[in-house]
């Protein structure tokens, strides 16, 4: 018996007695005899006091956010995350209940994923969302599938280089058995319009990202058009804090929208879990991939919400499925939606100007020390490219013994740069902590 | 749990805040003016800290949950999430760094997926494991990708099927259509297990593989499955394990012995991280070392130095996803492994497959098992109550059980079972906790036959009643839209 088996031993007896087997090894004879109790090599078990001892000490192994200053983004941000956001996330309520399939209990869930809904829609200007995939990585490869099973007979996906290049990876690895041709993204350097020359009476969506992976601002008001106009779809993947001031996806007239939910308070958590958010136009609702939340009625006439429009997913329609996915982000949407309620109209747009005014700050400064030059020929957002004197890899040794997590070396995917380096700053970015970084820069 | 609760957004108020953030503190630089949103985020709330709090508390409240009661939902696997494991995931070092920061300034996190990487190949008998994929159908994604690339790589591309038992979870079939691959479906035999005659006449050199769960979705151990194993490779086919009920074998059987290829470890339920409402889950997945190669990365390996580093296999079909799988689920899983032991493990299983045993004994007489033989940590039963009229369906025993405060088993699957209840107790309960279960089934029982309309008008203790899901479907409202909602509350 341990503290999580609640199986007393005059309880086991009783219970097997009532089965009509002597011993607990008796359940196991349809297990093959020679492969039958196999002995695990693992370690000894910890007590909990033992265990959080040792936790402690892998977790201080880690550079974190509350002894270094991050400067690193590349599709992971340290905003700030209110304390209320995880004080709802820690409710056994909600962290310890399933998928809602019996939605007469679980009404606290449904009705937290349709309010996430309806704030992602908000926040996109687009029609409807679905309630989350693994990440926004996940999400983007997704929208291919959906493109090509909207738009039937074309094989290719053009997406541009300035998509971030993980995302680009799992595009190309979902994709490997469908017979699809993905384009568009072979040149360093290479811009939105060369992508968009490549959308032809063959492709099926073009995929764009804004801010870009490098954290430029497109103006994209009427790409949706023109891709369209080709027979396309345009998928745009959007940041979520950037659109508390600027373009929404909607704007662009994109058919899909996808992001990467991370920064609506959920923290940088090494990685995951994060959120995949995924919006489309009500008319493809058919053929949207993933769990959906809508409202009705009980036979009393209250008003309750349920998942709908079940007959898209992988346990209805097997292998006529929209998608095989399952399991989601349900508790990180929630997160998110904490998040975005708390912030609201006014909250959303004060995070994104402090991001946009501090990283601004930050680039004017560096730009200013000899031997720096920032790359500002567009707006950029919160992030920027910074050409270095010196190999990214030395000047982030040489921050780090400062305790400050520099950039993101760009030399492996964007080797036309130089010495580059993709610094990320955000409202957790104290002005202090950026002189500082600026002042570890010009000492170098 | 009954408080009803209004969406958010009928709170708003102008100029509301629920957030205290930083000024500025800088010298501005001017918004470039074309690029800035023309709506103004319309439609979004503004609320205080105090009302959104208020509000998310209140509709948690209308939830079920493990923490608040027993959930033997079948091939779900929902026991109790330990309270350790939120503290652990919690801790500065995991939940506040950064995936991408060096290596160097990782390596206690490094560490941690490198020991849970060996731990999962040790309980399953493989060789090589990924921590990448999100779920288990993102596991099951990965390693048919897998099959199909070791198949290319040796030249082999006329593989182009996947043989899949009629009992399998939906999510079998799904994946092998994601990969472009044809679904050849299996017949159960009498026993519950896989039809021995029709998988021989269904191999064949198209053959890419084999998905199956074991124990089955019958709650069954295959007792045939090393002779599968050897059937499907003698054909050149691979066999995949999903590893949606996993948690009856720990310490039991080792899936890579008995002649499985691949596999896929669902951490949400074998390894207790709680299933959020929906997710996040961990789909990590182990292999044999003739696989190895094709897995995604990045995994971990040890230095000769005793330092971690990430390194991607030299054949691998890709990411899966950014960055490294959900790390925060990792940390729970560790915790768990570390913290039970592999005698507290093997417990784990014995006992998930006794309380499902005592379930079936003490329940057969009157609801039927589907398959009459030991189950492992699951029973499928049947809701076909004798002396109950014909429309007294498995539905409303499993709506009946909720007005006694226990969430409903999984109900209509396996497909293959007509009125199916699928029970997993789960290891985490107690006799008491399943004696009351059994006694409210017989009473349902009962009632079925004495007062059958008590049945179908269940739940009345529940927050909502019965819900007309055809409506939903028909007449879609799928975000907040105050006039729709309006409308649906006075439609008739």
């Amino acid at each position: 018996m341990t503290h999580y088996i609640p199986i007393t031993d005059a309880d086991r007896q009783e219970m097997l007695k009532a089965i009509g087997v002597e011993r607990i090894e008796d359940l196991f004879v349809d297990v093959p005899a020679s492969h039958r109790f196999p002995p695990l090599d693992l370690p000894p078990p910890l007590s909990e006091p033992e265990l959080m001892a040792e936790l402690n000490r892998l977790s201080e192994l880690n550079a974190h956010a509350r002894r270094y200053s991050i400067f690193l983004g590349a599709g992971a941000y340290n905003h700030f995350v209110p304390a209320a956001v995880d004080q709802i996330l820690r409710r056994g309520e909600f962290y310890t209940a399933y998928t809602p399939y019996q939605p007469e209990i679980s009404q606290g869930t449904l009705q937290a994923i349709f309010e996430y809904q309806s704030l992602i829609c908000a926040l996109t200007g687009m029609e409807i969302a679905n309630a989350s995939h693994y990440d926004g990585a996940t999400a983007l490869a997704e929208s291919a599938i959906m493109a090509l099973n909207v738009v039937r007979n074309r094989r290719k996906i053009v997406v541009a280089r300035s998509v971030n290049p993980q995302y680009r990876a799992v595009l190309r690895t979902y994709l490997q058995g469908l017979d699809v041709e993905i384009v568009g993204d072979e040149t360093p350097g290479s811009s939105l319009a060369d992508a968009l020359a490549l959308v032809d009476d063959q492709t099926a969506l073009l995929i764009v990202q804004n801010p870009d992976f490098l954290g430029r601002l497109h103006d994209l008001r009427g790409l949706g058009a023109q891709v369209q106009a080709r027979g396309a779809l345009l998928a745009v993947h959007f940041d979520p804090i950037a659109l508390g001031l600027f373009q929404t996806p909607a704007e662009a007239g994109a058919d899909i929208a996808t992001g990467e939910g991370q920064p609506l308070g959920l923290g940088l958590a090494f990685g995951g879990p994060y959120l995949g958010i995924f919006t489309t136009r009500q008319k493809y609702v058919h053929k949207i991939a993933g769990r959906i939340v809508g409202v009705t009625k009980d036979v009393d006439g209250r008003m309750a919400y349920v998942l709908t429009l079940r007959a898209r997913e992988q346990d209805i329609r097997r292998e006529r499925a929209t998608s095989n996915i399952c399991t989601n982000q349900g508790l990180m949407a929630l997160a998110s939606a904490v998040y975005l309620s708390l912030m609201g109209k006014r909250g959303m747009r004060m995070v994104a100007e402090v991001t946009y005014q501090r990283a601004h700050y930050a680039a004017k400064r560096i730009n200013a020390l000899p031997g720096y030059r920032v790359l500002a020929d567009q707006p950029f957002f919160r992030e920027f490219v910074v050409q270095c004197p010196r190999p990214v890899a030395e000047i982030n040794a040489a921050l780090r013994a400062q305790h400050i997590i520099g950039g993101y070396d760009l030399s492996a995917d964007e080797p036309q740069l130089g010495n580059a380096m993709l610094l990320a700053v955000t409202e957790m970015n104290t002005p202090a902590e950026i002189d500082r970084l600026v002042d570890a820069l010009a000492a170098l | 749990m009954n408080n009803e609760e209004p969406p958010i957004f009928t709170y708003s108020q102008p100029g509301k805040i629920g957030a205290n953030l930083p000024a500025a503190g800088v010298e501005t630089t001017p918004l470039p003016s074309e690029l800035l949103r023309q709506d103004d985020l319309a439609g979004f709330p503004e609320l205080t800290e105090p009302e959104v709090i208020r509000h998310f508390t209140r509709i948690s409240q209308r939830n079920y949950s493990i923490d608040t009661g027993f959930y033997p939902l079948g091939s779900c696997t929902m026991k109790y999430n330990p309270k350790l494991h939120e503290e652990a995931a919690r801790l500065p070092g995991f939940a506040a760094a950064h995936p991408l920061q060096d290596e160097e300034l990782s390596q206690g996190a490094l560490q941690l997926m490198y020991e849970l990487q060996s731990y999962l190949g040790e309980i399953s008998g493989f060789d090589a494991v990924s921590l990448q994929p999100a779920a288990g159908a993102q596991g099951e994604l990965t390693g048919i990708l897998v099959f199909r690339a070791y198949h290319h790589d040796r030249g082999d591309t006329q593989r182009t099927e996947v043989l899949v038992p009629d009992s399998a979870h939906g999510t079998n079939p799904a994946t092998a259509a994601m990969v472009g691959l044809k679904v050849i479906e299996l017949k159960s035999d009498a026993r519950g297990n896989v039809d021995l005659d029709d998988l021989k006449a269904k191999l064949s050199p198209r053959t890419a593989g084999m998905m199956l769960t074991n124990p089955n979705t019958l709650g069954l151990f295959e007792e045939h499955i090393v002779e599968i194993c050897r059937l499907v490779h003698e054909a050149g086919g691979l066999m995949y394990g999903d590893g949606a009920n996993f948690n009856a074998i720990l310490g039991i059987a080792k899936p890579g012995e008995l002649g499985f290829d691949f596999m896929h470890y669902n951490l949400h339920k074998t390894f207790t991280t709680p299933h959020g409402g929906g997710g996040p889950g961990s789909g990590a997945v182990g292999c044999t070392a003739a696989l190895a190669p094709y897995l995604p990365g990045p995994r971990v390996r040890r230095r000769d130095d005793g330092t971690y580093e990430f390194f991607t296999p030299e054949k691998s079909i890709g990411r899966m996803k950014a960055f490294h799988g959900n790390f925060g689920m990792l940390v729970r899983a560790w915790t768990y492994i570390r913290s039970m032991g592999a005698a507290g493990l093997r417990a784990v299983s014995e006992t998930a497959v006794l309380n499902a045993n005592y379930v079936r004994v003490m329940l057969k007489d009157i609801y039927p098992q589907a398959i009459d033989r030991i189950c492992m940590h699951e029973v499928v039963l049947r809701g076909l109550i004798a002396g109950a009229p014909k429309d007294v369906r498995t539905l409303d025993i499993a709506k009946r059980l909720i007005d006694y405060g226990f969430h409903p088993p999984t109900i209509y699957f396996p497909l293959i079972v007509p009125e199916a209840l699928m029970i997993e107790p789960t290891e985490t309960e107690s006799k008491q906790t399943l004696d009351r279960f059994i006694a409210t089934m017989r009473q349902i029982a009962g009632e079925a036959v004495e007062t059958p309309d008590v049945l179908h008008a269940a739940p009345t203790k529940a927050p909502v009643r019965r819900l007309d899901e055809v409506r939903a479907a028909r007449q879609p409202i799928l975000r907040y839209d105050a006039e729709a909602i309006s409308r649906l509350q006075t439609a008739s």
